[in-house]
This record gives C-alpha cells, structure tokens and sequence, in this order.
C-alpha cells in the first residue's frame, strides 16, 4: 500500500514554509481575467428591469417600446404579471442589446404596473406573543440547519418531530445532498410527515424558531452569586464582493451551453442548470479563471444565471454578458442574517458559569433564518433558550463567512464579558478558569489564551471597566473565542506525468484569493520532488474532475486531499518504470531535488526528465480523490479553536472608536502555506473591523428599499482604518498531525465580540449593536452618565 | 479622498483644443433644448452669444491616446473612460466596481495623475496621455510597486489590486518617502473587500525603502 500520509518536517521542503501565491503576478498586472473581464466576439450587454417595491404583485408589463429600438436583440419576461415579488430589486424584465448604453434605454422603456402590497423591512424586537408556534418544515428550514452545521442526528430528530410542509422532490434531495445531508437526514425527509395545510394558511412574520431547555436553569439562576442581564446585536450586512456577481453565456448550438460564471462553486454549476435549462448537465459547459470575491455568495448560478443563459437562446445563441450593477449587488445578491438578543448569565463568586437564558430573534429576510448556536464555544451547564425568525422583506440571506458564527460570538462573549465585570474579574481569568466547558478544546484554547495575552501585552493594558481614560479618550481591551469544522470537501483530480517530464494537474476547483493554486502546487510538488513551476496546474473548467465548492472552509483539506493521493500514486507508478534501471525494487526510490534516486544512495539517480522517459510513449495519469476510504489515511481533520483580542481608543466627545490592535491566534491542523495561511488572518480580522465599525444593511421602512445601496453609504474599511495587526498560526506538535483543515471561516468570528469588549472595557458601558458608530457610542455613554 | 483630487477638479475644465464638452460649455448649453440628429460630428449650437460644440447623441468617432498607443473606437458621449477601456480597447486591467467614484478599483493615470476612470467620460479623455496597469511591466519584468506586492502577498481575490497598484505607484512618485501616516490617508480612496491592506503597507514600505 502505498503512503499517502503527509510527510512529517524532516521529509517536506515545502509544505508548511512561506510560499508566494502563484497566481499573484498576474493579479498585479491586471493580466489575471475574470468573468467581468471576459469579452466574447458578437457579445451582447443585458439589463434588467427590477421591482421598485420591496413586496407587489406585478399586474401587466409592457415591452412593446422597448422591443422597437434599434440595438436591442431579446426580451425575457423573468416573472410575469400575477408574479409576487418579495423584495426590492429582484429581476423582472432582462434584455441584451449590443452595447451597455442601449440596453439600459430600453431597461427605461419597459412600463411595468404593480400592485403594492405590505411589506416588512425591519428586524427590531418582535411584539410580544407574535411569534406563531414552530409548524412544519419547508425545504429551506432544512438548507438553513445545513448551512448553520446543526448535527446530523439533531436535524433527524427535528424532522420526524415537525414534519414537512411538502413532499421533497429528487431535486430537492439532490440539493440538500450537495449542501451536505447525510443519508440519515435525507431517508428521514423521505419517511417525514406531510403537513400540507399548513403552506396554504398565510404565514406570520414572526416564526418561533427554536426553544430548548438543558438542566435545571431556573434553580442555578437561583443559586447564583451574580447574574448579568443585557440586550446584544449584529445587524444584516452584505457580501460586497468587489467583482458583482453574473455570467455571460453563449449557445455553442442549440443543445451545449458555454457559460463563464462568477463563481465558488464551479463543478456544482451544471447540475443547478440543467433543469431549469430543459438540458442534460453534461451538455453545460462552465468556466471561470478568477473570482473577484464570494464569501460565501456565489454557490448558485442564481435566477440571474439562469435567465442569462434564456436571453442568449432568445437572441440566436450570441453571448450575452449579465453582471449586476453595485446598488444591486448590495441589495439582492447577498446578506449576513441579523441576530440580537436578551441575554441573563449567571455565575459563582469564583466565575465558574453556571447557567444561560436568551430570548433571541433576527432576519434572514423571506428565509427567517435560524438562531445562532448559542451559548457559541462555552457549554453552560443550564440553559434555556427561544429564538423567533423573523420573515420580511429586506432581500434573501446567503452564507457569509462562518454562517452563524459571528452572531452567536457577539451574543455569547458579550454577555459573558458583561458577566466577568460585574464580578470584577479580569476576562483572560474569567474565560480561562471556564475552558473548561469548551470540552475537547480545552488546551488548545488554553495554549492560544496565553500567546494572545502574550503578544496583546492584556497584563499591561488591561483595567477594570472605565478605569483607563484620560481627558477625552478611553482605551480598552477585549477578547473573544470561536471554533470550525472545515472538514474537506469532496474533490477529483487527474494528475498526469508526460515521457518529456513535463506534469500536468487537472481540477475543477477555483481559487477565491484564498492561494488554492498555490497550496495544490505546494504538495504536488512537494510529492515529485520537481519545482512548482515544473507542473501545469489548471483550474476553473468544468472539463476537469469535479471538485467541491469553496465553502466552509472546506477547500484548502479538500483539494490538498486529493492532489496528494494523485500525486502518490503518479509518483509510483513512475517508480515501477524506473526502478529496473536503477536496479532497485521500486520501493527503494525517492523523488528529491528534481532526481528519482536510490533511497540511501545519493551516487544512484536519474535526473526528473531521465526518469520519465523510462515511461515509454505513454504518458501516466492517476486520479485522485477526497475522502478516499481504500487510500488511507484520512488527510484533512475538522474542528479548530482561535482566541482574538482588540485594543481600542474611544473619543469620548465624539464616539468615535480606533481600533488600536487586533491579535489572532488560530489553529488549523498542518498549515500547507503559512504565507497565505497569515493573509488569510489578516484579511479576516480587516473584515471583522469593517463590520464591527461601520457595515449595515440600512432599509428604508417607508419606501423598503435599502438607503445604503452603494460604496460611500455602505462603508467598507479602508487602509487609514487599519491598525498593527499580529497573527500566530499555531504548528508543530499536536497540530501539524491532525491533517489539512480549513481556514476560510474561523479568524473572521470573533472580531465583533472582541472589539465590542474592548469598547465596554474602554468606556465603561455596553454599546449593544454592532457597528460601533459614534452615535451608538454616545448614546450608550449618555445612558451610563444618566444611570 | 485622494491627497490630489483638488488638481482634479481644476483639470476638468480642460484646454479648448479638446473636442470635448467642457464644463462651461455644459453649462452654456444645459438650459437650452436642441433637437439632436443622430449624427458623428459635432453639431454647432449657439448658446449665450457663442458657437458651442454638441456631440452625439449618436455614437462619435474618438481617438485615445493609452500606454503610448493611439487607439480609434465609435462611442456615445455618455459612455465613460472605464467602459471604453474595458468593453471596447479589451483593456480589463482597471475593474467596474461601484462606478461612482468610490472604490478606487477603475484607478488609472491621466496625464500622469490617478483618475477614477468610471467618473472620466470618454469623450474628455481623449489625446490625454492615458496609463493602465497593463502597460507597468516593462520587458516582462514587474514594476517595483508590483513586485513588492508579489512579495508582500498584498493581493488575494485581486480585483481592487490593479487600481491599489496604480494608485500606490503614483502615490509613491510624488511622495518616494511616505511616514505611516502618509500612507494611510494617501491611500484611502482605494477599497479592499478581502481585507489586504496589511500586505498593501507593507509592500509600500517595501518600496519606499528601496526606492522605486
């Protein structure tokens, strides 16, 4: 059997160092080509009449002037009149025309009538007794368990509690299947009871989502030293990726489609438009080189993909280019779901936690959402909790990085910080002394608590609440912890080693930013023991073997998984070819420095291109795959822990907060690339300042649209918001041999609740909503000089 | 806001030699109604005493002058520097973001000075030496600012970093020894979603010691 286990750091000269990504040359001189860029010949530009109403029934739409000017070549009705239409800019009309400016006259030419109907925009607190009893289960409800990594036997036993609105179609089975179902969840969905009444009774805006009780709380609440009560939140945000989403599609005849598509999920792309498209997946035909951003937004080639591909058959198969414009990117194309929450811990004089109530509640706009798996990290011994979803009509949710996870930091480390400072105890103590409850995690966090206090200088900087200002500025620091599976994904590739010694590696994966490329050349490399510019890699083609989506920090294990098997056995089977003229069992060699050589035996070698030249006229391709049962070990591992920490000055004149330092510690099993490991770090804990400072999704209640559609309203952080920044990957023992685990998802969770702690800390009050803008901060000291 | 856009705003009201619709000629010419044929050249209207060119709103033959190339191509007047470049030239280095003016990622250099190339109507840029990110390598090699973010791993889904590469180069030419805090507010009028401003410091601190 061959070894397909990770080299340990004697035998690896790249795996785990600082590598540059590969791709980055091509990036910086803008020779790198996404979906935006591609320019097909005959190409035809395509608009898109939207709803003005955040909830209508559209009554007649008129094309009859739109359809008469010259330039424009196809009219696709997207929903016609009796269509009701749930959120403000979602597609009505598309048209293609030969160039921008003509399609956006005739998008101005069509005459829509609508009937408006009520709509709800906002996810403040829900009217007591609103909420309607949890009913029935769509198919939704079960994507959302899935995308919020609720266990398998706990989405069965929900299942068989509540039943399904409908029955599952075997598309709907396939869908959830590709997000993950195991086959206990999908065979309970198969034997659910049907509630078929309960689709037809209009629904309540306000659904009782989840209400669980663990222990006796009522008793520990009663027999605790100290109880801290406050209201905690995190507004809906957006993607924002900078490159919008949209595709341009062509009919190459009239059964194949060629489709170019933003995109983090290219293998999964066909079999999402085949059936709406009435063709086989194998006649689809996607492509992407580069994506300017995702983040959890683009699995789905959307309606818009799909009435792409409609409008190019309408117009006699020409290419027709669909990329949303920005204001709607913000507001249809992706949204964090809000969550916010009252919530009363308790604990002994000691700190020890004791138990847990929130009554919570958010939007995932139509979808309701989910509640947060909270308490997040610390496993309270006595809990109750409820949660109510609220349905509206701010636009549909999407995963963003780490689905979830950020609300319940938020709404769990705040609560618990409040709780360390009413017993006057220095959090890195409080925290500590119940890592306990973090279970399996315990020393790993234990070890990232005290680097971070290390390389935060917490002993130095940190005061009781409200005890380090001077004049009009208060400093404080504050931390936060948050965990991840980031199991890999399912992934194929064809590695193949030509007579010539040239290497190629074939893979339908694509590379977010996040040095995919890169990391697959790494251990490709590392494998044959021939530079990383000695193999052709390429990516981004759905002629490649299927690979998984990049989500959930799933990748990075994935595609090294499955590259690393290839690899092994390409390298063996040359091996078998060699090994006569080196007069060797082939288990005798190994590949170093660009020589297939005698293992002990440096004088005994042939050179990389010698080599595979022994291979004949043919040249030897392996396939490899993750997970691999017959190829084992198992390579990549799930579950990480990481602790942050934030330093921040507040002005207390004007609220404004700096955020002065920001430290992560993160775990995740064997870094491939600590270079773009770090990036990785990095970039999530700007992310985390962004949206901890300045990023909401603002709805206008009167009008339901959203006011902040565009890049000077939703602010983004910018260089001049960037403080020193300090990121610890932990390797080595205990780390290096759990195997490859993702990285995507976990630093960007806790900056929300760390910077907010570091707030409380600074000013002495909880300012309950993210962002921490200055009027939120003054309010909050106003209330506290009021108190 | 860019450290340089006041000169910006001077330049718009730029020479009479330019076939384009200046600001006061704009000014001139809004408060009355022409009928317009669809037409290439300009048309001449009276407006305030004065013969003021009107172009389009037909396309209109336009010349450019980018990276030291000439280029020719029939535009509306509305269509902007960026879309010109992008859907007409093949020239996709600068991206379409927000296209108003608030990300920096269409960043290129206009007589030698970073513009917004989504806010610069085509029409205005014409014969206005035009550099794009496309024409900083030189022989194949990588100009310094690009190289320093090879190296300082300052880009990872790489859409904002062509107009981040442009904006530093030109920030470094006027300001080859920036402090700290010259590059934090320098450098604002560019936005990263990926969050790589760290790699970005560095690589300009990278430069700046070296020299470029």
């Amino acid at each position: 059997m061959p070894d397909y286990a990770w080299p340990d750091a004697q035998h690896r000269t790249l795996i785990g160092a600082r590598v540059t990504r590969v791709d980055a040359p091509a990036k910086v001189s803008g020779q790198a080509k996404y979906t935006y860029d591609v320019h097909r010949p005959g190409m035809l530009y395509g608009k898109v009449f939207r709803s003005p109403y955040a909830h209508a029934k559209v009554v007649s739409i008129d094309t009859s002037a739109a359809e008469k000017m010259p330039g424009v070549k196809a009219i696709h009705i997207v929903q016609g009149p009796g269509s009701t239409i749930h959120w403000a800019g979602d597609d009505i009309v598309a048209v293609a025309a030969v160039d921008e400016p003509t399609a956006e006259d005739a998008v101005r030419a069509i005459r829509v009538k609508f009937q408006q109907l009520p709509h709800l925009v906002s996810d403040a607190e829900p009217p007591k007794g609103s909420a309607q009893e949890e009913g029935p289960l769509s198919i939704d409800a079960i994507d959302d368990m899935l995308d919020n990594q609720v266990p398998a036997n706990q989405m069965v036993s929900t299942i068989q509690r509540d039943g399904l609105i409908k029955k599952a179609s075997e598309d709907d089975l396939n869908m959830l299947k590709a997000d993950g179902a195991t086959d206990a969840v999908l065979e309970a969905i198969r034997s659910a009871t049907l509630h078929p009444e309960v689709s037809a009774k209009p629904p309540s805006n306000y659904q009782k989502a989840a209400a669980q009780t663990v222990g006796d709380p009522d008793k520990a609440f009663a027999e605790a030293d100290a109880v801290s009560e406050g209201l905690y939140g995190i507004p809906v945000i957006t993607h924002c990726c900078l490159e919008s989403h949209g595709s341009i599609s062509e009919w190459t005849d009239n059964e194949h489609l060629f489709t170019h598509i933003s995109t983090q999920n290219l293998s999964g792309i066909p079999g999402q438009m085949a059936e709406p498209l009435k063709i086989p997946a194998t006649n689809i035909r996607v492509h992407q080189d580069n994506i300017g951003g995702g983040f959890g937004s683009k699995f789905s080639p959307d309606r818009w993909g799909i009435f792409t591909a409609e409008v190019s058959r309408k117009a006699g198969g020409k290419p027709v280019r669909i990329m949303l414009e920005r204001d709607t990117e913000l507001k249809v194309a992706g949204a964090r779901p809000s969550a916010y929450a009252r919530v009363k811990v308790a604990a002994k004089r000691d700190g020890t936690l004791i138990a847990w109530q929130s009554n919570s509640w958010g939007t995932g706009g139509p979808g309701g959402g989910g509640m947060p798996p909270i308490p997040y990290v610390f496993s309270i011994p006595n809990q109750r909790q409820e949660h109510t979803a609220i349905r509206n009509n701010i636009g549909p949710a999407r995963a963003w990085r780490a689905p979830n996870h950020p609300q319940a930091a938020v709404l769990t480390m705040c609560a618990l910080d409040d709780l360390a400072a009413k017993l006057n105890l220095d959090p890195v103590e409080f925290f500590g002394k119940n890592l306990n409850l973090t279970q399996r995690r315990e020393n790993t966090y234990r070890e990232e608590l005290n680097i971070a206090s290390e390389l935060m200088g917490w002993k130095q900087k940190w005061h009781p609440r409200g005890q380090n200002a001077s004049g009009d500025t208060a400093r404080g620091v504050g931390l936060s912890f948050h965990t991840w599976g980031g199991r890999g994904h399912a992934s194929d590739c064809d590695l193949t080693i030509h007579p010539d010694g040239s290497v190629d590696l074939k893979m339908g994966s694509q590379d977010l930013g996040t040095g995919t490329r890169t990391c697959i050349l790494m251990v490709a490399a590392d494998t044959l023991g021939i530079p990383m510019d000695a193999i052709q890699l390429q990516i981004g083609d759905t002629t490649y073997p299927p690979s998984g989506g990049s989500g959930g920090s799933t990748t990075i294990g994935g595609v090294t998984s499955s590259t690393r098997r290839a690899s092994v056995d390409a390298r063996d089977a040359l091996f078998a070819k060699v090994a006569p003229a080196l007069n060797v069992q082939s288990d005798q060699l190994e590949c170093v420095n660009g020589k297939v050589m005698v293992k002990g035996d440096s004088s005994r070698f042939l050179s990389w291109k010698e080599a595979c030249s022994k291979l004949g006229v043919m040249p030897v391709t392996m396939r490899g795959k993750n997970p691999d049962k017959n190829k084992p070990p198992d390579l990549t591992n799930s579950g990480v822990g990481g602790v942050q920490m934030a330093e921040v000055e507040v002005d207390t004149d004007t609220g404004i907060v700096k955020v002065k330092k920001m430290v992560a510690v993160q775990d995740c099993g064997l870094v491939i690339n600590l270079k773009t490991a770090e990036s990785q770090c990095y970039g999530a804990l700007i992310m985390g300042i962004s949206y901890s400072l300045f990023e909401e999704k603002v709805m206008d209640p009167v009008t339901g649209r959203m006011l902040n559609a565009d890049m000077e309203f939703y602010r983004l952080a910018g260089l001049n918001d960037i403080p020193e920044l300090v990121v610890h990957m932990m390797t080595g023992k205990g780390y290096d041999e759990r195997g490859v685990i993702g990285l995507g998802e976990p630093p960007v969770i806790s900056p929300g609740a760390a910077i907010s702690n570091a707030v409380a800390n600074a000013i002495g009050v909880r300012v309950p909503f993210l962002p921490l803008t200055p009027d939120r901060v003054l309010n909050a000291l106003e209330q506290k000089a009021g108190a | 806001m860019r450290d340089d856009e006041d000169e910006n705003l001077k330049d718009a009201n730029h020479s009479s030699e330019s076939p384009g619709v200046s600001r006061r000629d704009f000014l001139k010419i809004s408060g009355i109604s022409v009928a317009v044929p669809l037409v290439a050249g300009p048309k001449m209207v009276m407006a305030a005493g004065q013969q003021v060119p009107v172009y389009g709103p037909g396309k209109v033959p336009m010349e450019f002058a980018i990276n030291g190339k000439s280029y020719k191509a029939d535009l509306e007047p509305r269509v902007t520097l960026l879309d010109a470049l992008r859907d007409q030239l093949e020239l996709t280095g600068a991206k379409r973001v927000c296209d108003r003016a608030e990300c920096g990622a269409c960043t290129v250099l206009m007589d030698n000075k970073p513009v917004y190339a989504c806010s610069v109507l085509a029409i205005e840029a014409q014969h206005k030496p035009i550099t794009t990110v496309e024409s900083l390598i030189e022989d194949g090699n990588l100009h310094p600012v690009q190289r320093a973010f090879v190296e300082n791993d300052a880009s990872q889904c790489g859409f904002c970093t062509p107009g981040f590469v442009v904006a530093c180069k030109a920030f470094l030419d006027r300001h080859p020894h920036p402090t700290p805090e010259d590059i934090r507010r320098g450098l604002s009028g560019n936005i990263c979603r990926c969050g790589t401003y760290e790699g970005i410091r560095k690589a300009i601190a990278q430069v700046a010691q070296k020299g470029a």
